[in-house]
């Protein structure tokens, strides 16, 4: 499954390509990326493991930019 | 254009004035009263704190996961230096205009990525579809495939479809770029995301959203920058290496040379610290970050604006390096269509013979037949054609008001008999002959070309002037009528008599033979091989056609071949201003490095280096958007 979500108060791009690198390294991700242009992200991964991956990408953005929020 | 900004952006600014409003009043007083040390600290402490808590904050949350990277921890310790070597108001300030320089960076991204929003808003937001008599308002992808949807003046038309009801003229401008209204009736072809202007029409959808034009524009060119160009993968790169590079230095800067130079003297660890901490400043690469992906955003953005879609970041810079154009004949430089270019009558008017012609041939389904009938202005009176038989491969012979006719090739003119010759100009030639009580009369020849499209020719100089060096045409078609068309066009070479794996064939040997990048162009109905083949697949006329999206790398929206130069000079100045703000940024970035470790660069320079680039960069990657003229 890929979708998009989108980024509340992404404010720096370097940020925004230490997110993705992050969520990159999350086991079952598949692709990912976060762009700060769009304000969105997308994630690639499995339908069963979806979810999951979904919460520890949020958790890798907190770690990156405590400000900036996934709209789910 | 005005721009709104966020509640995070308005306290953010609030919180600016107030540290500004501040710092005035505290150098104002300093510059009077001389006070103790550390009241000046705490004094300059408290704007600082005021402008930069957050900072500090997500600083410290980095730290604890381990960020030691990150541009906010980069800049509190910066800063925090700063304090511990006695520059206060550096110190103060220099947090400011990061957090000045963070604003405005939200702001002109904000407000870039609007207007290209703007420039995309072609999705339409509702359809009325009649349902059981009524007309009910509906998101456009509830809507089926064979119902009738109602569109007014001043609408989006939502769906592709087929008017069944009314007139209207339609502004597709916001997908070709063309300006110019086109009137449409009864079983014309609409196309998603076009304003209908004028008149009340009803559609038959054939498209569901998902599948109409409209959709597949926008999600071309919303997932555009997926493919991403050579320049940002080296961008991403470098940014990955530059910030613990400069990190290191700065490090080494601030503790090797005290150690040799006076280990023990606080005026010399103060000195190099205050260099170390300059480093800190530039180390983020932000300005290229921001600015080389803005830049091709835009630059597809205002293509798009153009009826030009580029389908990624990677082609704008093949495009930008193309030095050959091949284009394929027929449906691309010609209209595809077959048009009466001249009739040379023998004996009879030019009147007489068309008559004639269209007489014979307008039963026949073949395309120059076809043309010939259309040439004929006015009634053709079928009652009065009596036998005709078509003979394979030579014409047809008809009987017309009690007289036969023939009319096709040499071949069919020598089978019957009449004194024919041959025409100077090059076409599919269609003699006509007439067999009256055993005579046989040559009454002459109608000439049929393939048109070439009005725009044709505008491509070609177009192309010449931003310096395309070759320009080949390839065709199926007899040498003669590809060798009339490539000089009239003033092409500089041709390939006649192809066949669709000869064009890939011929394609490939040129991409071999050339240094510089190769662009084939197409319509993309049965050329997708060579498309994808090429460097750059430049597909056109693609308002409905899917394959022709699927296979190009460039598409554009119109029939027009014109558009390829503008597609190359958008690439070109995109490409440009992209080196411009690499050069740019990294080229400060290095001289405030040198001139910090020589002890001459200070922390106000610094903050330019960090803060003023990134906002000429963010500036310079914006005009990008701006279209092109001409």
């Amino acid at each position: 499954m890929k979708k998009t979500f989108e980024l509340e108060d992404l404010d720096c791009a370097n940020c925004a390509m230490k997110m993705q690198e992050a969520i990159l390294k999350i086991p079952g991700v598949k692709g990912c990326e976060v762009s700060f242009i769009k304000q969105k992200m997308t994630i690639e991964a499995d339908d069963d493991e979806f979810d999951k991956i979904v919460k520890l990408a949020v958790k890798a953005i907190a770690n990156v930019e405590p400000d900036c929020t996934v709209l789910l | 254009m005005k721009y709104k900004l966020t509640k995070k952006q308005k306290k953010m600014l609030i919180r600016i004035i107030i540290a500004v409003a501040l710092l005035a009043v505290i150098a104002a007083v300093l510059h009077f009263v001389e006070l103790p040390w550390w009241v000046e600290l705490i004094l300059y402490a408290i704007p600082y704190v005021i402008a930069g808590y957050d900072v500090l904050k997500t600083a410290f949350i980095n730290l604890i996961h381990g960020q030691v990277f990150d541009e906010k921890f980069l800049m509190m310790v910066a800063t925090v230096g700063a304090f511990g070597t006695g520059e206060y108001p550096e110190a103060s300030f220099v947090m400011l205009f990061y957090q000045v320089g963070e604003l405005f960076q939200s702001i002109a991204v904000g407000r870039s990525r609007k207007s290209i929003a703007k420039l995309m808003d072609i999705r339409p937001d509702s359809a009325c579809v009649l349902r059981g008599g009524e007309e009910i308002e509906v998101s456009p992808d509830e809507v089926e495939i064979g119902e009738t949807i109602i569109v007014k003046p001043g609408e989006k038309i939502p769906l592709d479809g087929v008017i069944i009801e009314g007139t209207s003229t339609v502004n597709q401008a916001a997908l070709t770029g063309e300006s110019a209204p086109v009137d449409k009736t009864y079983s014309d072809n609409v196309i998603s995301g076009t304003l209908n202007l004028t008149g009340v029409i009803k559609v038959r959808a054939t498209s569901t959203f998902g599948q109409s034009t409209v959709s597949k524009i926008l999600e071309l060119v919303e997932n555009a920058s997926d493919k991403k160009a050579k320049v940002e993968n080296f961008i991403t790169k470098f940014a990955r290496y530059y910030t613990p590079a400069v990190v290191i230095a700065a490090l080494i800067l601030g503790i090797v040379p005290p150690i040799f130079l006076g280990i023990g003297s606080w005026e010399v660890w103060k000195e190099w610290l205050t260099r170390a901490c300059v480093f800190l400043v530039v180390s983020c690469p932000c300005a290229l970050v921001v600015s080389v992906p803005l830049s091709f955003f835009g630059g597809i953005g205002g293509a798009s604006k153009d009826g030009i879609l580029i389908k990624g970041a990677g082609y704008m810079e093949v495009l930008s390096k193309i030095d050959t154009v091949v284009f394929d004949k027929t449906g691309t430089l010609t209209k595809g269509v077959f048009e009466v270019d001249d009739v040379h009558p023998n004996i009879v008017s030019v009147a007489e013979l068309k008559d004639i012609a269209a007489c014979c041939e307008s039963f026949s389904s073949h395309p120059v037949a076809q043309s010939i009938v259309r040439a004929h202005e006015g009634h053709i009176d079928k009652s009065l054609i009596g036998d005709v038989s078509e003979i394979a491969g030579k014409g047809v012979k008809a009987v017309v008001d009690g007289k036969t006719y023939y009319c096709g090739n040499g071949q069919l003119m020598e089978m019957c008999g009449a004194k024919w010759h041959d025409c100077h100009l090059t076409g599919t030639i269609i003699h006509v002959a007439r067999e009256d009580n055993g005579v046989v009369d040559y009454l002459g020849h109608i000439i049929i070309n393939d048109q070439i499209k009005p725009d044709s020719e505008a491509a070609v100089k177009g192309l010449k002037n931003v310096g395309v060096k070759k320009l080949i045409m390839l065709t199926g078609d007899k040498h003669s009528v590809a060798e009339s068309v490539a000089n009239k066009l003033g092409l500089t070479g041709f390939f006649a008599e192809l066949l669709p794996a000869d064009k890939v064939a011929k394609v490939e040997e040129l991409l071999s033979s050339e240094k510089g990048r190769l662009a084939f162009v197409g319509d993309g109905i049965n050329d997708a091989p060579v498309l994808m083949r090429a460097d750059c697949g430049i597909a056109m006329g693609a308002m409905g056609s899917d394959a022709a999206i699927e296979s190009a790398d460039v598409v554009l929206m119109d029939d027009k071949p014109s558009k390829i130069a503008g597609a190359i000079r958008i690439a070109r100045k995109t490409m440009k201003i992209v080196w411009e703000n690499i050069i740019f940024a990294l080229g400060v970035k290095a001289v405030i490095l040198i001139l910090g470790a020589l002890g001459i660069a200070n922390m106000w320079l610094a903050v330019f280096g960090d803060v003023g680039v990134l906002i000429i960069a963010i500036l310079n990657a914006m005009r990008c958007m701006r279209k092109i003229n001409g």
